[in-house]
């Protein structure tokens, strides 16, 4: 299973979907997040591996 | 870059957001090859991404960071913006502490002055710091980081209150008057995301969490609602602010607002304000005693003029 790990949230999902659905799947918004695996950005089609651990960076600030 | 219907990989998207900027500054007439910029630095990812493309697009760009006196937060962002300033050449940064030169820290100040709200305060305090450094400076613009979803979310906020006066005033330049500094945003044309996505490219090590008193902040609230109308359709959020910015230049929207307001010296700093007297930043200073034996000796009104 990969992981997704968002602030002090994460979830656990099957390889073999986009980072893409994976990010809507688990319910947060495509515009306000930045896939990081590894320290390095991923693009939003790239494919889930199994056992992948995808930071989302959140981009939206309030000031 | 979805709104383009673009997927940059990291080599191409620096150029891209670079090219960006370089081109809102050309479009827009915000300073030329040859003049100072002065970038408000807060150790976030839009101002020290706004910082490394001036710098390396050839811009003679210094850094000013306002130190705020915010628990938990100031000092960290402080050490963000040394860090970037210290591993950038050619970076050079000012540091200005609010309360080792004024006196009192933003929480100290929002407690002093009930009622106020802080971050109404903050941004009164950091307009005034910013407008000082860049006239003392010889600046010829002050930077700031605002990214196109800020734009599009305060633009969103004034429509609906319609906020004349607000409207007017929102625009990539606000042209100097005497004793005020332009102020430009060349990353109006560059979405946060982009701007976080460069970031995180070029590794700049920004400060990831939030000035706490933005917690609840109306423009995530803004921001949140324009995202969910932007998945349903792409470029919403460019049509809404290029739109705007092209109307209010082909219908001259707010001629009748244009009305110059007079602006008198402020009697401490010399900073111009509407109102004889102090100006609302000089005012936040004065014990409140002495602000109502001032206001009545000027025979000011009680509100914010700057």
């Amino acid at each position: 299973m990969a992981r997704l790990i968002y602030r002090d949230k994460s979830w656990e999902l099957p390889g073999g979907m986009t980072i893409r659905d994976a990010i809507r799947k688990v319910g947060l918004d495509l515009e306000a997040v930045l896939p990081v695996r590894d320290g390095v950005l991923i693009n939003e089609e790239t494919i889930l591996g199994d056992h992948d651990v995808i930071k989302l960076v959140a981009v939206v600030s309030g000031g | 870059m979805r709104h383009h219907r673009l997927s940059l990989c990291g080599e191409h998207l620096l150029p891209w957001v670079r090219a960006q900027v370089a081109r809102a500054i050309r479009k827009y007439r915000m300073f030329g090859p040859d003049e100072r910029v002065l970038v408000a630095v807060s150790g976030g990812k839009d101002s020290l991404t706004l910082w490394d493309i001036l710098l390396d697009l050839g811009y003679q760009a210094d850094g000013l960071y306002i130190n705020l006196g915010i628990d938990g937060y100031s000092d960290a962002s402080q050490a963000k913006a040394e860090a970037f300033a210290v591993g950038k050449p050619g970076a050079r940064l000012r540091v200005v502490d609010v309360r080792g030169e004024y006196g009192a820290s933003i929480p100290e100040l929002a407690r002093a002055h009930r009622g106020r709200k802080t971050c109404s305060l903050c941004g009164l305090v950091k307009r005034h710091i910013m407008n000082q450094a860049a006239c003392e400076g010889g600046y010829a613009a002050i930077a700031t980081g605002h990214n196109l979803d800020d734009e599009v979310a305060v633009l969103m906020q004034n429509t609906l209150r319609w906020s004349v006066g607000y409207l007017r005033r929102q625009a990539p330049v606000l042209p100097p008057e005497p004793g005020l500094a332009r102020k430009v945003k060349p990353l109006c044309r560059v979405r946060e995301r982009e701007s976080a996505a460069f970031a995180l490219v070029r590794g700049i090590d920004y400060i990831y969490d939030e000035c706490p008193h933005a917690a609840g902040a109306t423009t995530l609230f803004y921001k949140d609602i324009l995202n969910q109308l932007e998945n349903r359709s792409r470029g919403t959020k460019e049509m809404f602010y290029l739109n705007f910015l092209q109307a209010r230049e082909q219908y001259d929207l707010f001629r009748a607002e244009r009305e110059q307001v007079a602006l008198h010296p402020c009697a401490h700093c010399g900073q111009p304000t509407t109102t004889p007297g102090l100006c609302a930043f000089c005012r936040l200073w004065v014990p409140p005693e002495q602000a109502d034996d001032l206001a009545s000796a000027c025979g000011q009104a009680d509100e914010d003029d700057e």
